[in-house]
C-alpha cells in the first residue's frame, strides 16, 4: 500500500506497469535478442501494373508482373536472366469461376510467377486474383470463343509488354525459362507458333490446348487482324484444331518444339503417363503425334516446356523438383547449347559431342 | 500531480523489471527458434555453402571421390516392383549397392539372408556389410524398398564429416529416452559405428537377435538401442534452414501436408533443397523422380559446387 500512494494514483500506477513492460518486451527482443532470418526471396508476383516492367501510360488490367530469377549463394542465374529480359512472354491461363480457387490459384503460386506477364482468363472478373472477365459464357462449346476474345484482350493491352504468348489451361504445368531457351533464336516478328504438334485434320498440324502453346507477336498480329477482317471466324467449338486451320490458313508456320537430340518439350499428359505407362498400339495417341511416339525416359527433354492433366498438388511438387531440389554437383548427361544470339555462359565448354549442332527449329524436313 | 507522476514511474520500474524476469526465466527453461530442443534432440547440419567455394576442378574431383557410400537396401519378395526400380534408379547412383534379401530371388543379383525377421535381417546385412567392405567404404547407407534416396546430397552432406568418428544420422524419432533414426527415411553410419555395431551384435546382453521383453521391438529401434551401448548416438540431420534432410515421407504427401499449415508458401515450406531420401514411393514414382530431380531443370542456371560427379554408367 505504502507504493502506491495516494488512492488517486491507482491509474497511473498500472498505466506505468504496462508501459513499462511493453517497453521492456520491445526492447529485449528488438535489440538484444535476434530476428528471425528473413525469407528467402522468391519471384512474388506483383499485380500493381504502376510498378514494374512495362511502359507508363498503359492500359489498368488485372496482370501479374513476374520478376526476374534472383540467384543464391554458389549459383550463378545471369543467362537465366538475361533471356527473361531479351525473350519476354506472357502467359494466359484459360480458367473460370468454378476453377479459379481450386485449380487457378495453384497455377498463380507456382510457374505464373515466372512469366514476365501472367493474365488470368474467366468468364467473370475478380480483382482479388486477380481475373480478367472476358465477355463469353462457360463450358467446352465456348473454349474457342473464349480462346479468340483472350488473344483480342492480350493484343489490346499487352501487346508492347511481350515477344510471345503463351496459353495454358489451369492444369498446365510449364517451366517458362525453357520455354525461353526454346524461343531464343527465333524473331518474335516471324509468325510462326511452338506447341505439342499433332497431325490430323489440319495440313501442317496443329497444337494440343491442353499441353500449352505459344504464338509470336508476328502470330498474335496476323491473328487479331483475321478476325477483325473475318478472314477468320469462329468454326467450332474445338479450340485447338480451329485455331490450328486459322494459322494456316494465315501463313503461320507450325514449329518444331523438340530439343536438340530430338525429345519433345510439350506435353498433353503428366510427367508419369509419359515416363512410365505403355501405349496400347490402338491408343489414339500414337496416330495423333506429328513426331514418333517415344517411351519411357527418352519421352521428355530435360528442358521440358509444359505437362498437362496436373493436379494443384503436383504443381507445387513439379515446381519443387523443377526449381529448388537439385542433386548436389551432379553434371547431367544433356549439355544444351546457349541459344543463338546469347552471350555464351560463365562456364562456357564446347557443347557435348553428341548434340547436334542446331538450335530448336521452325522448319525441319 | 507529482504523486501521480511518481506513481507512474514505480510502474514503468516494476513492469520492467516483471518483463526482464519472465524473459530471463523463459530463455533458461525453453530456448528459442529451431534450436529449442538442444538439451532433447541431437541435431547435425549440412556445410555451410560458402565454405566450400574455393577449390580447384582438381581438388573437388578429388573430393568427390574420398567419400564412398555402400548402399544396403532390406528387401522380401513382396518388394518386387519397389526393388526393380531401386534397382534401375538411385540406387546406381552410390558406389556400390547391394540387395539383402528375405530369401533367395531368381530374378534379381540379391545377398541371401535366409530370415524373415526385419531385426535379424538388419543385423546380418551390416554384419556381412562390414566383413567385407570395412576397407573399401567409409559410409554405409540403409534404405528400405519404398525410399528414394540422392546420393549426391549425401555426399555433399557427409563432406566435411569424419568417418573416424561414430556417426548415426537419419530423420530422428524420440520414443521415451531413446533417440533413434526412422529406417524409412534411411540410415547412415560412418565405418567407426559400423565397427562398433559389429562388436556389439555379438553381445547378446546388450545385443540380443530377441530383443524386447514382452513384444518385439521394431528393428530401428533395436538398433539404436545397440549403437547406445557403444556410445554412438543418433542425430537428426537438418539444412541451414533447419529443414530436415532425411525423409520419412514422399515429396506428394508433404505437399498436401504444406498445402493445409501453409498453403501461402507451399514450396518454400515443404522441404529441403538438399534433400537426400524421401519414402512411401510407388515404383512409378521412382521413375518420376529420377527424372524431376536429376533431369528436368529450368535453362540458364549454373552452380559452383565443391564436388562433381558424373552419371553412373549405363
Amino acid at each position: 500500500m505504502l507504493l502506491l500512494g495516494p488512492k488517486g494514483a491507482w491509474l497511473p500506477f498500472h498505466g506505468g506497469v504496462f508501459v513499462g513492460f511493453t517497453a521492456t518486451f520491445l526492447l529485449l527482443h528488438g535489440v538484444l535478442l535476434p530476428w528471425p532470418e528473413p525469407p528467402r526471396p522468391v519471384p512474388h508476383a506483383r499485380q500493381d501494373p504502376r510498378v514494374g516492367d512495362h511502359p507508363p501510360g498503359a492500359s489498368q488490367s488485372p496482370a501479374l508482373y513476374g520478376m526476374a530469377p534472383p540467384g543464391s549463394a554458389g549459383e550463378d542465374a545471369g543467362e537465366a536472366r538475361a533471356l527473361y529480359e531479351r525473350v519476354r512472354i506472357l502467359c494466359w491461363v484459360m480458367t473460370g469461376p468454378r476453377t479459379l480457387e481450386s485449380k487457378a490459384r495453384h497455377v498463380r503460386d507456382t510457374w505464373a510467377r515466372h512469366c514476365n506477364v501472367a493474365l488470368f482468363m474467366s468468364s467473370e472478373p475478380d480483382g482479388r486474383f486477380p481475373a480478367v472477365g472476358l465477355p463469353v459464357g462457360e463450358g467446352r462449346h465456348q473454349l474457342y470463343w473464349k480462346t479468340i476474345r483472350a488473344f483480342q484482350y492480350v493484343h489490346r493491352h499487352h501487346l508492347g509488354q511481350a515477344d510471345w504468348f503463351l496459353k495454358a489451361d489451369d492444369d498446365t504445368f510449364v517451366v517458362v525459362a525453357n520455354l525461353r531457351w526454346l524461343l531464343a533464336g527465333h524473331p518474335p516478328e516471324r509468325p510462326v507458333y511452338f506447341g505439342k504438334r499433332f497431325k490430323p485434320f489440319v495440313g501442317q498440324g496443329y497444337m494440343s490446348g491442353g499441353a500449352g502453346y505459344v504464338l509470336s507477336k508476328g502470330a498474335l498480329r496476323r491473328l487479331v487482324a483475321a478476325f477483325a477482317s473475318r478472314a477468320c471466324t469462329h468454326t467450332s467449338p474445338v479450340e485447338d484444331v480451329a485455331l490450328g486451320r486459322c494459322l494456316e490458313r494465315l501463313g503461320v508456320q507450325a514449329g518444331d518444339s523438340r530439343d536438340t537430340r530430338g525429345r519433345e518439350t510439350f506435353h498433353p499428359f503428366p510427367p508419369e503417363t509419359h515416363l512410365t505407362e505403355k501405349f496400347s498400339q490402338s491408343f489414339w495417341y500414337r496416330s495423333y503425334c506429328y513426331y514418333p511416339v517415344v517411351e519411357g525416359p527418352q519421352c521428355c527433354s530435360d528442358l521440358s516446356v509444359s505437362f498437362h492433366y496436373v493436379s494443384g498438388e503436383q504443381m507445387y511438387a513439379l515446381e519443387y523438383l523443377t526449381h529448388r531440389l537439385r542433386p548436389y554437383g551432379y553434371r547431367p548427361r544433356y549439355r544444351p547449347p546457349a541459344p543463338p544470339g546469347a552471350p555464351p555462359a560463365p562456364n562456357a565448354t564446347s557443347p557435348a559431342p553428341n548434340a547436334t549442332p542446331r538450335a530448336p527449329n521452325a522448319t525441319l524436313p | 500531480m507529482i504523486s501521480e507522476s511518481s506513481s507512474f514511474v514505480k510502474g514503468v520500474v516494476l513492469g520492467g523489471a516483471f518483463c526482464m524476469l519472465v524473459t530471463l526465466l523463459g530463455h533458461i527453461k525453453v530456448g528459442h527458434g529451431t534450436k529449442a530442443h538442444h538439451h532433447e534432440h541431437h541435431h547435425i547440419q549440412a556445410p555451410n555453402k560458402e565454405d566450400v567455394l574455393n577449390l580447384s576442378e582438381g581438388e573437388r574431383v578429388e573430393l568427390s571421390k574420398s567419400i564412398r557410400i555402400y548402399c544396403i537396401v532390406l528387401v522380401k519378395p513382396k518388394d518386387l516392383g519397389h526393388w526393380a526400380a531401386a534397382r534401375e534408379t538411385w540406387s546406381k547412383h552410390c558406389d556400390k549397392a547391394e540387395f539383402y534379401s528375405s530369401e533367395n530371388i531368381k530374378v534379381f543379383d540379391s545377398v541371401t539372408l535366409n530370415t524373415n525377421d526385419m531385426w535379424v535381417m538388419m543385423r546380418k546385412a551390416y554384419k556381412i556389410t562390414y566383413e567385407r567392405y570395412k576397407d573399401e567404404f567409409n559410409w554405409f547407407f540403409l534404405a528400405y524398398p519404398t525410399t528414394f534416396a540422392i546420393i549426391e546430397n549425401l555426399k555433399y552432406f557427409l563432406l566435411k564429416k569424419d568417418p573416424s568418428q561414430p556417426f548415426y544420422i537419419g530423420h530422428t524419432v524420440k520414443s521415451g529416452d531413446l533417440e533413434y533414426v526412422d529406417g524409412e527415411g534411411g540410415i547412415v553410419l560412418s565405418i567407426e559405428s559400423l565397427r562398433r555395431l559389429s562388436h556389439v551384435l555379438e553381445d547378446s546382453d546388450k545385443c540380443p537377435e530377441q530383443g524386447g521383453m514382452i513384444w518385439k521391438l521394431a528393428e530401428d529401434k533395436q538398433l539404436a538401442i545397440c549403437l547406445k551401448y557403444t556410445g554412438v548416438f543418433a542425430e537428426n540431420a537438418e539444412d541451414s534452414e533447419g529443414k530436415d534432410v532425411f525423409n520419412t515421407k514422399s515429396v506428394g504427401a508433404l505437399i498436401k501436408e504444406a498445402m493445409s499449415t501453409h498453403p501461402q508458401q507451399v514450396v518454400d515450406g515443404c522441404c529441403s533443397d538438399m534433400a537426400i531420401t524421401f519414402s512411401g514411393l510407388a515404383p512409378n514414382h521412382m521413375h518420376v523422380m529420377m527424372y524431376g530431380v536429376y533431369r528436368l531443370r529450368p535453362y540458364g542456371h549454373t552452380y559452383n559446387d565443391a564436388l562433381i560427379f558424373l552419371p553412373p554408367a549405363g
